[in-house]
């Protein structure tokens, strides 16, 4: 008997399709053929990277405390935030020590990056980006400043609404996925051009954080949840022929 | 009572978490150097192999092109091979002279080339029995791509192993499964290289995998 792993079938309707003419740089760059279906997974597809052996630096996750350009030691400007959840599979299974990445514009929407050119400063010490390995039972935890939302050439006057970028690995290349997660109640949202890239309410909804008052700390900080979903994991076993 | 952000599907599944593309600055959050970020003491980069790994060394190119045969200068890339025996070494450790994954970028300057430096994996068997030739599976995140592209980078010079795979052979047109071989070219006394452009739309178009 072999273990066989399989992971359920990506649902493509949750996702956005690669050409959406809303958001113009899908145009020029979304593939005209079909995906070639690979009916038998192999080790190829079911297997992924560990990254346990990976050393994280102790300010990793901690965005108010990793970057210091050195000019005016202190913390950042912004709405100080916890962003937190879980990554879980379809079937709500934990995915435990699993690297989860992130990245962000600065409180003014502003990003550390040499393209960007928006008139809102960098701020001296905030870099905007973290990591981290899940935990035993999936969790994961970044201290973070609220982005602000950015300008960028679209339509005329289009605004990205206050955004995370994230990245999860999980068990295999099969469930890796980037994403962004967006803050409950923000106008934006729904006027967004990226964010409208999906046709299903509901499928949005899987990438809105949201306000956990509980968690939150009096006096410092908001709390933000955000719980990632992965593909489902199926072991089966089967007879060798 | 708080309300999960996640729902179940008609079968009682939980939903994916929705794919976003990785936007103009992905190399902020996944390639520090590359967006001008000082880096951490580990990183994940493009160096697979060090010169103690065992196989032949090589080094991996390519650009990705749009459809308008444009270069995409702010794309990620990432591999996941087999060892240089067709095994994957799924623990990733920097000491390690061989780790399956890596990633890579291209960039605003120059020719905007991406590399990786490697071994030529091995070819993998399969339980069915049948044999994969040896591959090089690539994910493309950019700017204008919503849910990250797949891929395989096959090798000119194993004709005979390429003409075998099954999941070449499940390419339906013949002139498309020579868009995943990437050639081999003269590298005058370095390692040798091979090359692969990844064109996501129009003529050439890279053949791109759902698994
Ligand atoms: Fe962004």
């Amino acid at each position: 008997m072999t273990l066989r792993r399989r992971f359920v079938e990506r649902d493509r309707q949750s996702h956005p399709p690669a050409y959406a003419p809303g958001y113009k740089t899908t145009v020029p760059r979304s593939p005209s053929q079909a995906l070639v279906s690979l009916q038998t997974p192999s080790v190829s597809e079911l297997t992924g990277p560990d990254f346990q052996k990976l050393r994280m630096g102790p300010h990793d996750n901690d965005l108010l405390l990793n970057f210091r350009d050195g000019t005016a030691p202190g913390l950042p400007v912004g709405e100080r935030v916890i962003m937190f959840g879980r990554v879980i599979d379809q079937f709500g299974k934990p995915v435990p020590h699993t690297l989860v990445e992130m990245w962000q514009a600065n409180a003014g929407g502003r990003y550390r990056h040499k393209k960007d050119s928006y008139l809102a400063p960098l701020d001296p010490n905030f870099g905007g980006v973290g990591r981290c390995l899940t935990d035993e039972d999936g969790w994961y935890h970044f201290r973070t400043i609220k982005p602000g939302p950015y300008p960028w050439p679209n339509g005329i006057n289009t605004w990205r609404p206050a955004h995370i970028h994230v990245s999860v690995m999980g068990p295999a290349i099969s469930t890796r996925l980037i994403t962004q997660m967006y803050f409950e109640g923000d106008p934006l949202i729904p006027i967004c051009p990226i964010v409208q890239t999906l046709n299903d309410k509901e499928a949005v909804g899987t990438m809105i954080g949201r306000l956990d008052m509980a968690r939150s700390r009096p006096m410092d900080a908001l709390a933000y949840r955000f719980d990632l979903v992965v593909r489902g994991e199926l072991q089966t076993y089967f007879e060798n022929q | 009572m708080q309300q999960p952000n996640f729902t179940p599907t008609a079968n009682l599944m939980l939903r994916e978490t929705a794919s976003q593309t990785a936007g103009p600055y992905v190399h902020i959050g996944l390639a520090l150097a590359v967006a001008g970020l000082p880096e951490r003491d580990e990183e994940i980069w493009n160096e697979l192999a060090k010169d103690s790994a065992s196989g032949q060394r090589i080094e991996v190119v390519g650009r990705v092109i749009d459809g308008n045969g444009d270069l995409v200068r702010d794309a990620l890339l990432e591999a996941w091979q087999a060892d240089s025996s067709g095994h994957y070494q799924t623990a990733f450790d920097l000491k390690a002279p061989f780790n399956s994954f890596g990633r890579t970028a291209t960039t605003a300057e120059g020719d905007s080339e991406w590399r990786f430096v490697t071994v030529k994996p091995g070819a993998i068997s399969r339980p069915d029995g049948r044999t994969m030739a040896p591959h090089i599976n690539l994910a493309i995140f950019a700017r204008g791509v919503n849910i990250h592209l797949q891929t395989r980078l096959y090798f000119d010079d194993e004709g005979e192993a390429n003409a075998d795979c099954p999941v070449l052979g499940a390419i339906e047109s013949p002139s498309r499964r020579q868009t995943l071989i990437a050639r081999r070219e003269d590298s005058e006394g370095g390692l040798p290289r091979y090359r692969l452009d990844i064109v996501l739309q129009g003529e050439g178009e890279t053949v791109f995998f759902d698994f």
